[in-house]
């Protein structure tokens, strides 16, 4: 049945090889980009009290000297000939075994350079935030080695020319993240948030580390390279196998379906975190492996159909959830999960959609950024309270923080002529122009976007006051509220990457030619009719939220459908009752559970093996005889399992 | 009239080994001689210099045998057949004597305890009787244990140099015998400890009954005890099957016994606990190194013809050992035990090197070969390893060593150093990027990927993530927990533990980062003689 699944769509051409030249003039500044930060972390980190006084200064210092260098480099290989942008830099040979070589070299090409702007340069913009921020934590200077750490980390990710080393940043930032997300451990939600993101993340990590060891052994090395040059090939099976594992892998670090739940949870961190770490930069790592194994994935039409799967399944939830949630931030988390979920799509439409992808991922990143600080500054004038039916009326109050977070809710809508319209509308079109369904779920989506969006804005800034006695909320300080206006530039003019289809040529070296459907509506006719359905969704939030009083307190008698969406979709209760409770049954069963509180993935999982565990361990009861019986047992077991392979 | 001849012994080959035997019996003289105050400083300078000595002349003859110099020089069957001195067995060599340095050093440690060693004062005390709180508080001391080291240590070099199952068999009784002595030496919680040496040497003696059996029954089948011979009867397939069948299933008891893997595992966590830790960390180390430097000789060179034959049992060994060894790992509430499971899930890991033989036409040049990830797999596991138990000495309380999860729970609040550095030890065990560990992990599942074991990789890299869970937990409660009240500190030791730690963890470190230079170096001449 494959087969003319296959013919439907034929390959015109095999995908890009990656075949870079060695660094020299200004490129072989390349390693500094990543040295700064990662210099930064360790002063900071080790330095101890006496660098309080200048930790931060030296946090954002680095990486804005990163990015200036992110800024040359960019525009020198902008300066190079079409078929002339990779470059790459030998830094060291980790470790050689016979012809097997992992070198960890840099690969600078036109995708790496994006993303190396949007994490220098989103990520400068997040440090600064970040003083005013966190100004009055005493650990601030060890939050801003943490900072430099994750940027460090992330900067080996995307510029690793090797699965190993991708592997390396990919460990790295989940460390990072770990680490910021229970930064403020004395909150207990806080450090199992971070145990919950840590586990899961494992799962994906497998994913990702058993992908690499299939294309190691398929292909005898791990350079994207290597493999770029060969992937033809190797067996559509095998192919599919690799893109499905490197899909899981995507998957745990984006939070996509069915390893989502985390990310909700992960907003426990400090909200600069939320928005560097959580919308910006690494979560999108799933949608970069994707995209960077478009030699994989171009050639399985398989593996690309499990990803658009599961793009549209996550866009869709998390959707959905963002328009139940009364906490600020775990509404746009809804929203990340969701708008990753449209790039996971995009990335899966293959050649069509590869650009796309990264497109809507600069300017998500913009975006996302941009209204995740806004809502940090919404808290820091609130004391801290996230819970949006405490707020209202913040707009006289507040007024950069409305205007800059306002910029971010139209670029998010689509609105024209804003970000997220270029790069959204070239998804939904692309998605159409794959097929139906998947074109409708994007279009979907759009419009729940824009009823959660709405409510966001209506909840905070219009209506009623609602606020708590004593509250006097008021505008930032300007180290924040700069920070603000920047990335609303941003969105608002992250359009430009698509003049002249700019954004696609220049990825073309990477991801290889556009293949290009026409709709039967055209190009402009898409645009109007996702623009209605956005339109419906406004029309929607205000006639449900903005026309009438918004309860202080969450009502009780609602939906069905709000109460699964306050839920997260049950996505923590699926793992409950699928993981978790047959494993504390178990344990119940077996007595002797010392009546540890069991939440989430995490200590289900553990929980059902240590009911296993426990009950292993009664073998283990100290006695010689009963152990010497063991010996006995297991030699005859190894002695008849020998006879029996044998004779057989 | 009958001449005697004379064996011909190559005598600079094995001076390593004559090094540290005339050692451990000068040791004995020692004990005999010198008056009892000076007989600390002698014994421990005797013990130290003694392997530093063996281990500068293993590295002699190792020049001689590296490769590097141009022309590959495979090395030598020496001692009559009964020994081979060849890449594996120097490398092996080097690795116990460094660690027997190391052992040597925490054995010295004195100022844990408050100026003695942390063995017994007198082990033929009672333990709670008077004559035992005589020897403690007169200061008394065991000596013997140094002797004792350097014998354990003759026994681990001469296990993965032996060429026949008699040797083999000797070599294996050498370095238990005192390894079982050492276990039962702890000052503290003599009763645990004793029970150990006991369990440990029943089920030793035990497991060596299997290994006996089995050799009688290879002899039958082959006609032989030396490894080429029996490869040769193997190649030509005389003698009965069943016999060869039975014979290698019941040596590879007797190895999956010392080795600690599955279902032979009951005797390690209860050992690890029960001895002292000093021994612990040695033992830990220097028998995974003999053990499986001599599994890998036997099943390689003398059964390696019978592959198809003890593969399927080695396989599902394996898996059971990982299994056995993540699981169980955790449900542990003590730190000792806890690594004691956690070296069980790595015998495990390393075994799936062993399901990566064949034959040497069929490993082509870029692969990695098994018995190159294994070496590099035990020098960081070791190195690991070492360290690690060298700092659960550290942390006491009144009565000794606190070991329990509880009195560690928020240890990185008082002693961020101690605390910090065991994190990254544990994220070395896990196999974390940058760290050895992942190196060596690589390494051994890239050896059985290629021979085409990838189900036991998977279940390998599934049992990793559980492991990676029980070393994270250690670390959340070190660090993200707050101190128990009047609970353990650390103690600050002697530059003995101190330069261990130090130097176990540098090499932790350098071979995270630049691990490139061993593993070509282990390339080039981890290749068995036959």
């Amino acid at each position: 049945m494959n087969a003319p699944a296959l013919m439907s769509a034929p390959l015109m051409h095999l995908p890009p090889v990656v075949d870079p030249s060695a660094t020299s003039g200004v490129f072989s500044l390349l390693w500094l980009v990543v040295a700064l930060p990662a210099l930064g972390a360790v002063v900071l980190l080790l330095a101890g009290k006496r660098a309080d006084a200048w930790a931060h200064l030296l946090g954002c210092a680095t990486v804005a000297i990163s990015f200036l260098i992110s800024l040359i480099l960019f525009f020198s290989l902008l300066g190079r000939g079409h078929g002339d942008r990779q470059v790459t830099q030998h830094l060291w040979t980790w470790f050689s075994a016979g012809h097997y070589t992992v070198n960890l070299d840099l690969l600078y090409d036109p995708l790496s350079a994006l993303f190396l702007l949007l994490i220098t340069g989103v990520g400068g913009i997040i440090h600064v935030y970040s003083i005013g921020y966190m100004e009055h934590d005493e650990r601030r200077r060890r939050f801003f080695g943490y900072l430099n750490l994750f940027v460090a980390a992330m900067l080996v990710l995307v510029l690793a020319s090797d699965y190993v080393g991708l592997f390396l940043g990919w460990e790295g930032v989940g460390l990072a993240s770990y680490l910021l997300i229970g930064f403020w451990q004395h909150k207990p939600s806080a450090a199992a948030a971070a145990k919950k993101a840590f586990v899961i993340n494992r799962v994906g990590d497998m994913g990702l580390f058993l992908g690499s060891a299939l294309i190691f052994v398929t292909f005898g090395s791990t350079s994207f390279a290597a493999v770029s040059a060969s992937s033809h090939q190797a067996s559509s099976g095998t192919l599919t196998v690799i893109g499905l594992l490197l899909l899981l892998g995507a998957c745990g670090k984006s939070a996509q379906f069915p390893l989502q739940t985390w990310l909700l949870d992960a907003m426990e961190g400090p909200t600069p975190v939320s928005a560097l770490i959580h919308a910006a930069t690494m979560v999108t790592a799933g949608v970069y492996l994707i995209v960077r194994s478009n030699f994989i994935f171009s050639l399985s039409e398989n593996a690309r159909t499990a990803v658009i799967v599961i793009g549209c399944i996550t866009l869709l939830m998390g959707a959905v959830i963002g328009c139940a949630k009364d906490d600020i931030k775990k509404a746009l988390a809804g929203s990340t999960m969701s708008q990753i979920g449209y790039m996971v799509l995009a990335a899966g439409l293959g050649p069509a959609g590869y650009a796309f992808a990264i497109f809507h991922l600069l300017t998500h990143g913009f975006f996302k950024a941009n209204m995740f600080l806004g809502a940090g500054s919404v808290m820091h004038g609130m004391d801290d309270d996230v819970n949006m039916r405490h707020y209202g009326a913040l707009r006289k109050a507040m007024p950069v923080t409305f205007a800059t977070f306002a910029i971010g809710y139209l670029a998010i809508l689509g609105v024209p002529p804003f970000a997220g319209f270029w790069s959204k509308d070239k998804i939904i079109e692309a998605a159409f122009g794959q097929n139906f369904v998947v074109g409708l779920c994007t279009l979907v989506g759009a419009g729940v976007t824009a009823f959660y969006m709405t409510r966001l804005m209506l909840m905070t800034f219009e209506t009623s006051k609602r606020w708590e006695k004593g509250m006097h909320p008021h505008e930032s300080p300007k180290v924040m509220t700069n920070p603000l206006k920047s990335l609303a530039t941003l969105s608002a003019l992250g359009g430009l990457f698509l003049v002249n289809g700019w954004i696609t040529t220049w990825l073309t070296p990477v991801v290889g030619e556009r293949v290009e459907h026409s709709l039967a509506v055209g190009s402009i006719g898409m645009s109007l009719i996702a623009l209605v359905v956005v339109g419906i969704g406004v029309a929607v939030a205000w006639q449900l939220v903005g026309s009438r009083p918004v309860p202080r307190v969450a009502p009780e008698n609602v939906s069905v459908f709000t109460r699964a969406a306050r839920a997260d979709l049950y996505g923590d209760a699926v793992n409950d009752e699928v993981v978790i409770k047959p494993g504390v049954a178990g344990i119940r069963g077996l007595g002797v559970f010392d009546g540890s509180v069991v939440d989430g993935i995490v200590q289900g999982l553990a929980a059902s093996l240590t009911a296993i565990s426990v009950k292993l361990r009664l073998v283990q009861n100290g006695f010689v005889r009963s152990y010497a019986l063991a010996v006995l047992a297991g030699a005859l077991i190894v002695i008849f399992a020998m006879l029996a392979v044998n004779f057989s | 009239m009958t001449h005697f001849t004379a064996p011909h012994i190559e005598y600079s080959q094995l001076a390593p080994v004559l090094i540290v035997l005339a050692v451990a019996t000068l040791g004995v003289l020692v004990e005999a001689f010198v008056p009892r105050a000076q007989r600390y400083l002698v014994q421990v300078s005797l013990a130290v210099v003694g392997s530093i000595a063996a281990l500068g002349d293993t590295f002699w003859v190792f020049d001689k045998l590296n490769p590097g110099h141009g022309t590959v020089h495979p090395g030598q069957v020496v001692a009559e057949g009964a020994l081979a001195v060849d890449g594996p067995t120097l490398f092996c060599w080097i690795l116990v004597l460094g660690f027997a340095v190391m052992g040597a050093l925490l054995f010295a440690e004195r100022r844990l305890e408050g100026g003695v060693t942390a063995f017994a004062g007198q082990a033929s005390a009672l333990p709670g009787t008077d004559a035992e709180r005589i020897a403690s508080t007169r200061g008394m001391e065991h000596t013997e244990v140094f002797p004792l080291l350097m014998f354990a240590v003759s026994g681990m070099m001469i296990f993965p140099a032996a060429n026949d199952l008699i040797t083999v068999f000797v070599a294996l009784e050498v370095l238990s015998l005192p390894l079982y002595l050492l276990c039962g030496l702890a000052r503290r919680r003599r009763l645990l400890s004793q029970e150990a040496a006991m369990k440990y040497f029943m089920l030793g003696a035990f497991s060596s009954g299997f290994f006996v059996y089995g050799l009688a029954l290879v002899y039958g089948y082959a006609g032989s005890l030396g490894y080429a011979q029996i490869a040769a009867a193997v190649a030509g397939k005389t003698g009965s099957h069943g016999l060869l069948l039975i014979g290698m299933g019941m040596l590879a008891v007797g190895m999956f016994f010392k080795i600690g893997a599955a279902p032979f595992q009951a005797w390690v966590p209860d050992v690890y606990q029960g001895a002292p830790t000093a021994v612990t960390a040695f033992m830990a180390a220097g028998t995974k190194v003999a053990g499986f430097g001599a599994l890998f000789r036997l099943f390689y060179v003398a059964f390696g013809g019978a592959r198809t034959d003890w593969l399927p049992v080695a396989w599902a060994v394996a898996i059971l050992t990982m299994v056995v060894g993540s699981v169980l790992a955790l449900a542990q509430t003590d730190v000792k035990r806890l690594l004691a499971y956690s070296s069980i899930a790595h015998t495990g890991f390393i075994l799936t090197a062993f399901l990566g033989a064949r034959s040497l036409a069929d490993i082509g040049p870029g692969n990695i070969q098994p018995v190159q990830a294994l070496l590099f797999y035990l020098t960081t596991y070791g190195l690991t390893n070492i360290a690690a138990f060298a700092i659960v000495t550290l942390v006491r309380d009144s009565s000794g060593e606190a070991t329990s999860f509880t009195a560690w729970t928020g240890l990185g609040r008082k002693s961020p150093l101690v605390a910090g550095a065991f994190s990254f030890l544990l994220l070395g065990l896990a196999g974390i990027p940058l760290t050895s560990g992942f190196i060596g992990k690589w390494a051994v599942f890239a050896a059985a990927m290629s021979a085409g074991a990838w189900p036991v990789v998977v279940i390998a890299v599934l049992g990793s993530a559980a492991a990676a869970f029980f070393y994270a937990r250690i670390i959340v409660l070190m660090f993200f927990h707050d101190p128990v009240a009047d609970g353990p500190s650390v103690v600050l030791p002697s530059i003995l533990t101190s330069g261990v730690i130090t130097v176990c963890f540098a090499g932790t470190v350098v071979l995270g980062l630049v691990p490139g230079p061993l593993l070509d170096l282990l390339g080039r001449v981890a290749v068995f003689i036959r």
